[in-house]
């Protein structure tokens, strides 16, 4: 039994977990002595009761009761001990575990590309790094120290009714090739129902996120009826198939209780013969024949538990083998540091230069050109500005810029040196990146603010707070700069945070700003403030400015349009205006929109 | 559970579950009976058959016995005591089998109609109940709460009832053999039963900091991830796994000592049930030896112990476990207890067909000012109606009120169809009858087709295509190799906000209902395709009565009567002609619209 089982964890996927178990492997190791003492014990508390009928019934001799009362305690006392070990350890390995692995998780995840992020949501990835590693985790200890009690017992089990009586021993015995049988019947398809249960409960959550999240469109268009008849069909055929389940799962039980009983008539009919004189083995051999059925039951919950790690495994491997599509060379790892180890005393000052050199690019995950052969120098201290529609591509160059993806063909030079000749966190220490939707860190404004520049003077953090006209959202709040922002900056309206993005890239002094429609989601008076202080701060800088708004790129020296993911044209504000293409039909539809909207207010 | 409301509500759900959780009780009557027969049998055999003692058993029973020939001819062939085993056990596994699928029927029907009563009444609670409600919060109670309250009603209350009648049976049958033992046998349990109650309710605090830390290590995760974009501009990797890493750790800890706590609470109740079981061994076997128990009821003794222990050790979990779900069921209650939108008793289905009328409205959000003042003019059916008007001046409240999505108070004027005010008008047959896009539209987890045609009962592909065509989507849905059966959302494509938006209006034309209301849904798609769009629209122009939201004077022009909101209040009021010179505001978004050219420079 013991050996099938290895082979079936084998195929199960255990063997690619192995490898992550190091650190707790000695754990494990003591967590199997002591489930198996603990299971040594179950063995023999029987035996006590056999030793009671034999020698104080039997002979009706209690001169040894002192003796078999302490002996008794011990094993009581072994089993607690051992079980207490056992449990333990159980606990200490599966949260070991599952903390090795989502910080293996973790890590990975902050090496990997952009790529990666576009292509997975956060819901997935989310899943993979919290419950997949807990599944495995329940795994490797409470899976494996059960499997270890129950079969350890059944083995024990068989060889004490054996040294007892090897005759009656083999007639109970007989009936295991029965219940193989009966258990290869079963297998199949109680795991198959367990899986079809599974799917359906998947499917009803499903539903009701829609009927929730599309409450509002249901009750517009009066669909109510519609949506929740096929919710009952769902819930009806998760009525049908729980019901199906539970009669196959019924019948699996029934069959091996019935064997179990078969066990227990054979002990009576072809053991009754020595109860008159054995009693004590007699009632020991009814004990085991109805405990060995247990394991036997228990083995299909557990085979159809691996079904469902296996897939764990598999996902969590498999997040951990991705390999990202930007990836700093050796060199640059032994010169830069990583992202742990950073060397800062090999970085070299970062100037401000940027040149496109002949870049090609196509996305990873996408499958159509979006760059050729293009070529630009943005020279130090000057303001390039891309617009576009809304999901034109505009990211694209500053994606480029920042190495969040590298060309597929061609180079982006920084300071004239090709980007991939520092590290990564070399070049993102260096830029300052205002997103268009803000995301803070949980924690104070102080400290998000501090990311950009952990050595910042209190003096500085003002300088940067004033420079964006941020100082009334400070005022405003309650503890001021020590003021709690919540998970993600919730706690702070969409402006306000933005604001505070932008002092924070400020902070960090950068040579090269990159604003990412940093005013399309804030409200009318942040976007004034921002647009206020566009001009002082982006001055000695090399600033990269992506705008949906035109009125704000005016001033640039260089724009681009894009269109559909391509550039279509480039030039200075008024040379734009004079070609009448592209850009002078965003640019008079927007105008028109604003004074719409100028009036109407 | 707090009051009664709340329990007439379990009530409620328990509706047709009632029979299958009497049979269930009933099988768990006979399966804990037949378990009681068991060692009878053995006893039998040993005492009677074997040992040619003399047993007090029912009359019943000795008659039998007699009618076979005697317990000394029961001794020679002891296949039949197997037999009676045998059989006993096929009554075990019957009424077992019986008890395990009625108790999942009762189980799966019970939470059957608790999901579809409760997702039937979140689909017919009012709109603003929506609006205040965090749609994960409602899954969250639609999902785990369900689940608890499922657990509670069909395992927790079941598995009591079955624990209470195997202690009470096993405790008669004890009794009924030798009073004595079976008061030394109970001596540990009330501090068995005690002691469990007392350590799982402490433990509860215990479990809820650790959820706790869990929930702040899923935040952060989460954070990371969808501040991705962040972390790596900042170079924030190393800060953020030194982060996570803490309370990783920290969750770890909190873990590992929860589980000593109850490593050591399993091992204690072992050390306890484990003595209780050995005082039962020894002082029966004096009591053997003393002659006043017999060595086959000493053997039955033990037996019948043996199922005593489990429930007992159970039975304090129990009890702990029924105040949790108490929290459950109230927070289901919650929901269910909302009242949802009713129609008056006499609303008729009106024909939708006829003029509209605001007549004198005026209307306030709950808890909040007044939004929509003295609002009144009247749209000839089959006309096309433009609103102009700024963010809060009402427009889009002025729908939702046409639409009964919120409700407008007696005494706050009336809103007629055809003369009929809209309040006796049937809820869902108003909503069918007008066609209304939400700024932001819902697109169901189903392929395109099916999105389109939700609402009508037999979908016409012929009709979602022309309107996919009038649309301007139909282009976008050949691009995708499914086309038409492409799935949309979770499991399939995801559409931009103007495809979104272009699939919702095709859901709506498809539909061709009287009254058609266009809020500002055609903004985030571009001017070809609005125009495109309005076009196609305008071909059913004449037919239905149109509304138009728009701030495009090219949209609103065709309209046959332009209202101008500001502030709540109609400003402006007349046809494209007399406005654009009328001197007011419409004029002049007009002719800032219009006058472009000489803006520009």
């Amino acid at each position: 039994m013991a050996d099938q089982t290895t082979k079936h964890l084998k195929f199960f996927g255990i063997g690619r977990i192995i490898p992550y178990l190091s650190k707790v492997n000695k754990l494990i190791f003591l967590m199997v002595f002591f489930g198996l003492t603990g299971s040594l014990t179950d063995i023999i508390l029987p035996l006590f009761q056999r030793y009671a009928l034999d020698h104080f019934v039997g002979q009706g001799a209690f001169d040894t009761i002192a003796i078999f009362t302490v002996f008794y305690l011990m094993t009581i006392l072994i089993a607690a001990v051992s079980n207490y070990i056992s449990c333990a350890l159980a606990i200490i390995i599966e949260m070991r575990t599952n903390r090795e692995l989502r910080q293996l998780g973790f890590n990975h995840l902050q090496t990997l590309s952009f790529s990666y992020f576009n292509q997975n949501s956060v819901g997935y990835i989310h899943a993979r790094l919290m419950s997949d590693t807990s599944r495995i985790g329940s795994l490797v200890s409470w899976t494996l120290v059960d499997c270890v009690w129950r079969f350890s017992y059944l083995i024990g089990a068989i060889v004490v009714m054996i040294v007892l009586n090897a005759k009656l021993a083999a007639m109970v015995l007989s009936i295991l090739p029965l219940l193989t049988v009966l258990y290869a019947i079963f297998q199949k398809r109680l795991i198959t129902v367990n899986r079809q249960v599974r799917e359906i409960n998947a499917q009803i959550t499903g539903n009701y996120n829609e009927g929730i999240t599309g409450a509002k469109t249901i009750k517009s268009l009066g669909i109510e009826e519609k949506i929740q008849s096929r919710f009952t069909e769902e819930t009806q055929n998760m009525r049908k198939k729980s019901i199906q389940a539970s009669r196959l799962r019924g019948l699996f039980a029934g069959t091996m209780n019935l064997a179990s009983s078969v066990a227990l008539a054979i002990v009576l009919w072809k053991g009754g013969y020595i109860a008159t004189e054995e009693l004590g083995t007699f009632s020991v051999f009814m004990s085991y024949a109805q405990g060995m059925m247990e394991p036997l039951r228990w083995l299909v919950d557990i085979i159809s538990d691996l079904i469902t790690t296996q897939v764990n495994i598999e996902r969590f491997t498999n997040l951990l083998a991705v390999k990202s599509d930007v990836e700093d060379s050796p060199e640059v790892v032994e010169k830069y540091g990583d992202i742990l180890n950073p060397k800062k005393e090999n970085w070299e000052e970062l100037r401000g230069d940027i040149e496109f050199k002949d870049v090609t690019f196509q996305y990873p995950d996408g499958d159509e050109t979006v760059l050729e052969h293009f070529s630009l120098k943005v020279p130090f201290g000057s303001h390039l500005a891309i617009v576009g529609e809304t999901g034109a591509g505009k990211s694209t160059l500053v994606n480029l810029v920042c190495r969040f993806y590298e060309p597929t063909q061609g180079r982006v030079l920084i300071d004239g040196r090709d980007a991939r000749e520092r590290s990564q966190l070399w070049l993102h220490s260096a830029i300052g990146y205002v997103l268009q939707t803000p995301h803070l860190f949980s924690g104070t404004v102080r400290e998000n603010l501090l990311m950009g520049n952990p050595d910042a003077s209190e003096d500085q953090i003002w300088q940067a707070i004033h420079a964006v006209s941020a100082d009334d959202v400070i005022a405003h709040l309650e503890k001021g700069l020590d003021t709690d922002v919540g998970e993600g900056g919730d706690l702070l309206s969409t402006g306000e945070k933005q604001l505070i993005s932008f002092a924070r890239a400020i902070l960090a002094d950068p040579k090269i700003l990159i604003l990412d429609e940093a005013t399309a989601s804030v409200d009318t008076l942040t976007e004034a403030k921002i647009q206020a202080a566009l001009e002082g701060v982006t001055a000695g800088r090399t600033s990269l400015m992506i705008a949906h708004r035109l009125s704000t790129v005016r001033n640039a020296d260089i724009i681009l349009v894009v269109k559909n993911g391509r550039i279509v044209e480039q030039g200075s504000h008024s040379e734009l205006l004079k070609l009448q293409g592209y850009y002078y039909e965003l640019y008079t539809r927007q105008y028109e929109e604003e004074a719409t909207a100028k009036i109407l207010a | 559970m707090k009051n009664k409301q709340t329990i007439s509500l379990l009530w409620r759900f328990l509706k047709g579950a009632k029979r299958y959780f009497l049979i269930t009780i009933l099988a768990a009557g006979i399966t804990a009976l037949a378990d009681m027969l068991q060692p009878q049998i053995i006893r039998a055999a040993i005492d009677c058959a074997l040992g040619g003692k003399e047993a007090d058993f029912p009359a019943f029973v000795m008659n039998a016995v007699d009618r076979i020939g005697g317990f000394a001819y029961l001794g020679q062939h002891l296949w039949i005591m197997a037999l009676a085993v045998l059989i006993v056990a096929l009554v075990q596994v019957v009424s077992q089998y019986t008890f395990r699928v009625f108790n999942t029927k009762a189980s799966e029907t019970l939470v059957k109609t608790m999901r579809d009563q409760l997702f039937s009444h979140i689909q017919h609670l009012p709109f603003s109940w929506h609006m205040k409600n965090r749609t994960g919060d409602i899954i969250q109670r639609c999902t785990s709460d369900i689940d608890t309250t499922k657990n509670f009603l069909s395992e927790q209350l079941t598995s009591v009832f079955r624990i209470a009648l195997l202690l009470i049976l096993s405790v008669a049958f004890m009794c009924s053999m030798h009073p004595l033992l079976t008061l030394i046998a109970m001596l540990p349990t009330p501090v068995i039963i005690l002691y469990s109650f007392r350590f799982h309710k402490k433990i509860h605090d215990g479990f809820e900091k650790c959820d706790e830390s869990e929930g702040k290590l899923s935040a952060m995760a989460q954070e990371n991830l969808t501040g991705v974009r962040v972390v790596r501009a900042f170079g924030r990797e190393r800060a953020e796994i030194e982060k996570f890493e803490k309370q990783n750790n920290d969750y770890t800890t909190l873990w590992e000592k929860m589980g000593k706590t109850l490593s050591r609470f399993w091992s204690i109740s072992d050390i306890l049930s484990g003595v209780q079981v050995m005082l039962v061994v020894i002082f029966g076997a004096v009591y053997c030896v003393r002659g006043s128990l017999l060595e086959g009821e000493y053997i039955s003794f033990i037996s019948y112990n043996a199922m005593m222990v489990w429930p007992i050790r159970q039975l304090g979990r129990m009890i702990s476990e029924l105040s949790k779900a108490g929290v459950s069921i109230d927070r289901v209650a919650y929901i269910m207890n909302s009242p949802v939108e009713q129609d008056a008793p006499d609303a008729i289905d009106a024909p939708m067909d006829g003029d509209i009328c605001f007549d004198h409205v005026s209307f306030a959000y709950e808890n909040s000012p007044e939004i929509l003042h003295d609002i009144h003019f009247t749209m000839k059916a089959g006309t096309t109606l433009g609103i102009l008007g700024g963010t809060g001046s009402g427009k889009s409240t002025l729908m939702l009120l046409l639409d009964k999505l919120y409700p407008l108070e007696e005494g706050c004027g009336r809103i007629t169809i055809g003369g009929t005010d809209i309040r006796k008008i049937r809820t869902g047959h108003l909503r069918q009858n007008i066609g209304m896009v939400l700024q932001e539209p819902y697109l169901f987890s189903r392929t395109i087709a099916e999105n389109i045609g939700i609402t009508s009962p037999e979908p016409d592909m012929e009709a979602i295509r022309a309107a996919a065509q009038a649309a301007a989507l139909d282009e976008s849905i050949n691009s995708f190799t499914a086309g038409y059966d492409t799935m949309v959302g979770e499991r399939g494509v995801t559409l931009s906000g103007g495809q979104k938006q272009r699939a919702a209006i095709a859901r709506m034309l498809v539909n061709d209902t009287p009254i058609m209301i266009f809020d500002d849904s055609l903004s985030a798609v571009d001017t070809e395709t609005d125009a495109k769009i309005r076009q196609a629209i305008e071909k059913r122009f004449g037919k239905a009565s149109v509304i138009l939201i728009s701030h495009r004077i090219t949209t609103l022009s065709a309209a046959d009567k332009i209202i101008v909101l500001d502030r709540g209040r109609i400003v402006e009021e007349g046809t494209h002609d007399t406005l654009k010179s009328a001197g007011g505001i419409y004029q002049k978004i007009y002719e800032a619209q219009s006058g472009i050219q000489e803006v520009c420079p």
